[in-house]
């Protein structure tokens, strides 16, 4: 075992996965290119939500591949930023709307 | 993040301005060791080696290295400190040679083609061989660098010129991040100047093309998308039309490799264009319908085997012994910047090539 949990070279190893069960893994990568296609979405609009999703999820190898993928489409810093603010955005709403569950909680409590 | 310098590389002298010293970087480290493939062994698993010219089509000669820019990623590694220029001797060697060739396209590069003094001369001369596509790769700001360069739109439209220029992008961050202050400025209204004597306008028959080529170590996205990014963004932001878009991937030479290795992505860029190598791209690179005549008058295969000093393996080396059919019978000299032209859906002069 290494290390490092984590090392850049394992993201080309990926479609390895099918090794072991080849009949997933396949299902898996035909489903997921096939998401990434040109659709109501564009391609860039999809690689941006990608990217957004990378930093939510907290992936180094999504955030690797994403952000090079939206650099080759094109896409600006700017963008990029703004993308990973609306993921943080959700994600600190989500933390935080939970406060009302708590407030709710407080009131029948301690009302 | 690395600062544009304002110097080519053979005014700072750097090793890089010798052009064994690219070809050495080139051969060694991960393609010696084996961890990549030569691009003579890749070609040669689809029976592709050696590579063969095909019909000539494309006469490509560069007027001299000068030029008003010093752009990030130059493989001609041009600027202003750049003296080679072509004499008006090998102009008239290059005319002799467009009067009987029996290619379609004559395209006029640099540098800054306009910057040699006899470029109008050569162009007004060029143009009455009745070539089918003259294009001349204008890269804008000099329209707007002097007063002498300001009727440039209106001498093209009157000679009925193609031309060609790089945009890398619609945004001027990333514009003068590659091509330095201001580029972006001058490149928006050098177009609206170009648009306005009728350059790129729907239906008109003066073409005006783009050239995209990426800011960093990442290989460009697909051609037409980007065209189509590139014509509402500049048409929204700035009334701007164009007719197509060519994306062109950075090949590892010159100052591009140098940005390469001082940004310690050189071997992750080889290893993306290997892994992006396309057997169907290979078919149609650019070097197989192509000769490319240095400001000397020598002959390479293509404009990066001239920037690498790699003369054409021929009898015929020189514009002075021209000699289309035995040129057309010699082997393409290739190496591993080659990868650069086979990447994707490749890439060319003129765009993608599948």
């Amino acid at each position: 075992m290494n290390n490092n949990y984590y090392d850049p070279k394992d993201l080309k190893k990926f479609g390895d996965i099918t090794q072991w069960s080849e009949e997933l893994g396949t299902k898996f990568f035909d489903y997921y290119v096939k998401v990434f296609e040109e659709g109501a979405l564009t391609a860039r609009e999809k690689a941006l939500i990608a990217l957004a999703v990378a930093h939510t999820e907290q992936c180094p190898y999504c955030i690797d591949a994403y952000t090079k993928d939206t650099l080759q489409r094109g896409v600006t810093k700017e963008e990029m930023m703004e993308a990973i603010h609306v993921g943080a955005a959700i994600k600190s709403g989500a933390t935080l709307v939970h406060g009302v569950m708590m407030m709710n909680k407080v009131n029948k409590l301690d009302g | 993040m690395t600062k544009l310098k304002t110097q080519s590389l053979h005014k700072r002298e750097s090793e890089l301005a010798q052009t064994n010293r690219q070809l050495e970087i080139l051969s060694n480290g991960i393609f010696k060791s084996g961890e990549l493939p030569k691009f003579k062994d890749k070609i040669a698993e689809t029976g592709q080696f050696p590579l063969r010219p095909k019909k000539l089509e494309i006469l490509q000669i560069n007027l001299g290295y000068m030029c008003n820019q010093v752009c990030e990623h130059c493989h001609v590694d041009a600027g202003p400190d750049r003296k080679e220029i072509m004499t008006r001797e090998t102009m008239m060697q290059c005319l002799d040679v467009i009067k009987n060739t029996g290619a379609h396209t004559l395209d006029l590069t640099g540098g800054a083609p306009e910057m040699n003094p006899d470029f109008r001369w050569f162009v007004e001369e060029a143009s009455k061989a009745g070539i089918a596509d003259f294009i001349v790769r204008s890269n804008l700001t000099i329209i707007r660098a002097n007063k002498k360069y300001y009727d440039l739109p209106d001498f093209f439209k009157k000679h009925n010129v193609h031309v060609v220029s790089s945009m890398p992008h619609w945004t001027r961050g990333k514009t003068d991040k590659q091509r330095g202050d201001g580029v972006f400025d001058k490149s928006i209204k050098a177009l609206q100047e170009l648009n306005a004597v009728g350059y790129g306008m729907p239906g008109s028959s003066l073409r005006l093309d783009l050239v995209y080529n990426p800011s960093g170590a990442f290989l460009p996205g697909d051609q037409a998308t980007m065209e189509k990014d590139f014509k509402k963004a500049l048409k929204e932001d700035f009334d701007i039309q164009f007719h197509n878009l060519f994306a062109i991937t950075n090949l590892p030479i010159a100052r591009f490799l140098d940005y390469l290795i001082a940004s310690e992505n050189y071997e992750d860029y080889m290893t993306s264009l290997v892994e992006a190598y396309n057997p169907a791209a290979v078919e149609n690179v650019m070097c197989t319908n192509t000769i490319s005549i240095s400001w000397d008058g020598w002959l390479y295969d293509c404009d990066f085997n001239q920037m690498l000093e790699l003369k054409v393996d021929s009898k015929v080396k020189h514009i002075k012994d021209y000699n289309e059919d035995l040129l057309n019978d010699r082997n393409i000299i290739i190496s591993q910047h080659c990868y650069g032209c086979t990447a994707g859906a490749g890439s060319s002069c003129q765009g993608k090539v599948t």
